[in-house]
């Protein structure tokens, strides 16, 4: 069968699904899966080596995000951050699980839609703050929670802060996808306003927010159904109390 | 520009140079000079990562995936306090507290949004193609100085508090650079292309709903493979989109972009290659299942991809 296109180079993609599925070091599987899709496409080695130095400096910029506020977030928590923002949360009797994380969930994505992407991420304000507030209101009405379900609630903090800037950001029209797309569009001869483009993204956008939330108030009715039960004495936990 | 994304990287450069100086030093260390060297090589990136012969540093990226592999970067012993005095600690400061930490993304947001227009002297005030992270960078600065004043602590032990959290996160803070860089690679050798021939070459898609559904889901699929959805958007809406939905079926373009891309987002909630949003949130908050942030997304995921075909079905 005669193609034009060389199919080898989806053997790297292979090794990331294998590498991944199995379970080995991430770094590793990358690493590896650059290797060998350099090596399907005919690269020397040496270009392979280059080809990854370049890519490794050229986004170098992306740890930024990562690593720089770590020294702040640190020091505040050495003094006592995420024993605060749990006190705080203890005081605003209503709060729940499900109402704290939905109500982030909602000027998480209305931010981003307007531009305001920066105002959440996970370094300097899910781990820091919506994390703890949100461990501090469930452990307020139940108790210590069991391992399992902590875990999942903090998984769940990590997710909607990720849902609200994904379908916020996209109907912003000043945001870089919008241009892509824009951009994409005109070399295929199509003209379309930047602004349509945007608009178009809002039904999905509501969408998403209505079944996250959906999802976050069930999370919260399965709380309240496995340990409910424990309410009676959580009432009477002390606020400074211990973690 | 007055204030340049290189300087950032010089930042970065020296605050890892010195957490892996600690390491060095930490005589305690478990993983005493693989961890250092790790953290030294991903220094040297920022220092003189530019300077450098791409290949060389090609040669330092395989051996710190080596050193992550084999389990060599490792966590030191950390002097934190106890409980009852971080406790005390946060009755005694309150809400103080909050104003370094929400001073991150204030400073950020009023620099990528108000300063980003502003001149002095003829030229910009921050790297006009980098302003968020620029900014970002200000206000980390800003909020360092805000904290270390309120809680009366110095400098050096934000040092020793960044390097407690750069050894927690590990290597998931090196992996979302490392992702990119295959997407990079991915691009050269023609990923794109051979993924696109499979999908197109083998699905009959002369009814509507069969071609709506193949680019969504296409889209996710894609994205799924290399992490993120402005790689996987040329390729599918080149190959899908344009030539079908638009030119068979006359589709709105701008509802096909948008749910397009949205569906890419879908995908984007399920993989482990889009690290920084899934895999580093997990080392962030210390949860044994590097896989749980995925989990939790997969279900919203899932329902609105099938909500996008739906949509795109209607609308377009």
């Amino acid at each position: 069968m005669q193609t034009t296109v060389n199919l080898w180079p989806l053997i790297g993609v292979l090794v990331i699904v294998i590498g991944f599925v199995l379970r080995f070091n991430p770094m590793l599987v990358v690493a590896l899966a650059a290797l060998v899709t350099g090596f399907a496409a005919f690269m020397p080695f040496e270009t392979i080596l280059a080809t990854i130095g370049e890519g490794f400096v050229k986004t170098r910029a992306l740890p930024l995000i990562i690593l720089l506020p770590l020294a702040v977030i640190g020091l505040l928590e050495r003094h006592g951050l995420r024993e605060h923002a749990q006190n705080w949360i203890a005081k605003i009797r209503t709060a729940t699980v499900g109402r704290l994380l939905i109500f982030y969930l909602f000027v998480r994505e209305l931010t981003a839609a307007l531009g305001l992407t920066s105002l959440g991420g996970h370094p300097q304000m899910v781990r820091p703050l919506l994390a703890p507030m949100a461990e501090g209101a469930a452990e307020n009405r139940y108790g210590k929670l069991p391992e399992k379900i902590r875990y999942k609630l903090l998984a769940l903090c990590a997710a909607t802060d990720n849902i609200g800037l994904f379908f916020g950001e996209d109907i912003f029209v000043a945001f870089g996808a919008i241009a892509l797309m824009h951009t994409f569009l005109l070399g295929s001869n199509i003209d379309v306003e930047p602004l349509h483009i945007a608009v178009w993204g809002i039904p999905t956008a509501i969408c998403a927010f209505i079944i996250h939330a959906i999802r976050l108030k069930r999370f919260n009715s399965q709380l309240e159904r496995e340990l409910g039960g424990k309410r009676l004495d959580a009432d009477h936990t002390p606020i400074g109390r211990q973690e | 520009m007055i204030l340049s994304i290189q300087y950032l990287y010089w930042l970065a450069g020296i605050i890892l140079a010195i957490t892996a100086i600690m390491t060095f030093a930490d005589r305690q260390h478990p993983k005493r000079w693989t961890t250092g060297v790790f953290w030294a090589l991903f220094s040297l990136v920022f220092l003189v990562g530019d300077l450098l012969p791409p290949a060389w540093v090609g040669v330092g990226v395989l051996v710190m995936a080596v050193i992550a592999g084999t389990g060599g970067v490792g966590l030191g012993k950390h002097g934190e306090l106890p409980a009852e005095k971080r406790q005390a600690s946060a009755l005694r400061l309150k809400n103080k507290l909050f104003i370094p930490a929400l001073a991150i993304p204030l400073v950020t947001v009023i620099g990528s949004v108000v300063v980003k227009d502003l001149h002095i002297g003829g030229l910009p005030l921050l790297d006009p193609k980098n302003t968020t992270f620029v900014s970002l960078g200000v206000g980390c600065l800003v909020s360092l100085a805000l904290a270390c004043w309120l809680t009366r602590d110095t400098p050096v032990q934000s040092m020793r508090e960044s390097r407690r959290l750069t050894e927690a996160l590990g290597w998931a803070m090196v992996l979302p650079q490392m992702l990119a860089m295959l997407g990079l690679l991915f691009n050269d050798a023609g990923v794109g292309k051979a993924v696109a021939h499979l999908t197109t070459a083998y699905i009959n898609m002369d009814f509507r709903f069969v071609a709506v559904t193949v680019y969504v889901v296409g889209m996710a699929l894609f994205t799924i493979i290399m992490g993120n959805g402005f790689a996987a958007f040329p390729v599918m809406t080149g190959g899908v989109g344009v030539p079908i939905l638009v030119g068979q079926y006359d589709a709105n373009p701008a509802v096909m972009a948008a749910i397009g891309m949205f569906s890419g987002y879908c995908g984007t909630l399920m993989t482990p290659m889009a690290a920084n949003f899934n895999i580093v949130p997990a080392a962030l908050l210390n949860l044994p299942d590097k896989n749980s942030v995925i989990k939790a997304q997969i279900p919203t995921a899932l329902s609105l991809l099938a909500v996008n075909i739906m949509l795109l079905y209607i609308l377009m």
